[in-house]
């Protein structure tokens, strides 16, 4: 990753525009060519420098829901269990934590009684209970992280 | 903001990232029969009422340096959370705050503030400045690091 690779990421963490030629727009910006801006993005999404380039849609503004769940993963089942819940298109993300609750992970689904089905089906297919901690309230969302 | 048939299949077309070509949009409006002036106009007017956080670039925090991401998690009163947690909210390393129910006996924490740092020490600096500006309001606290990233695909919608 070199200087040009951190300008990129730090300005596409800020948005993109949407008009015809967006990449031309950005690098224009960025002072490179439209051609290299593509080739870079493809190489940072390859090598996982970056996890997504896209539009980010936010579950609860459509209509849907979030929910954030743990798990008590017995250590030999972990890599059975994040198989199961990996499984389910409406798990958006999932981390291993270090505490007795290991596993957690986010729930983002299109209607709001979703998220009780696919928490059944995780407690179903996994014999472990889900703690479910859907938000109260929210104070902020929103940093990027500068590289 | 209810969406319709045809951000739906906007939606299905762009969640898993947008198309690395000169015209994203276009390809986006062909592969779904659609024009792209609709396509950027749909796009922008989810972007406009929330649906859409931002059309943006997701670092794998790791992989960007920042190696100690802390879910820090504190007991504190549920009369005064709404003050601390905006307090909290403020410092500007925090990413997320957020208010959650407990789960008694095993989980007393209400009150959820993401962290992330580069270096353990740079961690704990930020783990302190929370505990300081909580003082006495906090009961106690726990803070869970990430040690590894599982899945980060965000939102889908099924087909």
């Amino acid at each position: 990753m070199d200087d040009t690779d951190k300008r990129i990421i730090n300005q596409l963490q800020q948005g993109f525009p949407i008009c015809e030629s967006p990449y031309s727009r950005v690098a224009q910006q960025l002072d490179i060519s439209e051609a290299d801006l593509i080739s870079r993005l493809q190489t940072l999404l390859a090598e996982g420098v970056l996890s997504r380039f896209g539009p980010m849609y936010h579950a609860e503004q459509m209509g849907g829901a979030l929910s954030l769940a743990a798990l008590k993963v017995p250590e030999e089942d972990f890599a059975a269990v994040t198989d199961i819940v990996n499984a389910f298109p409406e798990v958006a993300h999932n981390y291993a934590r270090n505490h007795s609750l290991n596993m957690w992970f986010v729930l983002a689904t299109e209607r709001p009684e979703q998220v009780q089905s696919v928490i059944e089906a995780i407690e179903q297919q996994t014999g472990l209970v889900v703690h479910n901690m859907p938000k109260i309230n929210e104070y902020y969302v929103g940093l990027q992280l500068q590289v | 903001m209810p969406i319709d048939a045809i951000d739906r299949q906007i939606i299905q077309a762009t969640q898993a990232g947008l198309p690395l070509v000169a015209e994203p949009y276009q390809v986006i409006a062909e592969q779904l029969g659609l024009s792209a002036q609709l396509v950027m106009q749909r796009m922008q007017a989810m972007q406009d009422n929330g649906v859409i956080r931002r059309i943006a670039a997701v670092p794998n925090h790791y992989k960007i340096g920042y190696r100690y991401n802390g879910m820090t998690v504190w007991d504190v009163d549920d009369l005064h959370i709404d003050s601390l947690g905006q307090r909290v909210a403020e410092l500007s390393f925090v990413s997320h705050c957020y208010q959650r129910p407990r789960h008694l006996p095993d989980w007393p924490y209400n009150l959820f503030a993401m962290v992330h740092a580069k270096t353990e020490l740079d961690a704990e600096r930020q783990i302190a400045l929370i505990a300081d500006l909580l003082g006495t309001d906090s009961r106690r606290h726990a803070v869970l690091y990430s040690s590894k990233i599982l899945k980060k695909t965000g939102l889908r919608i099924a087909g």
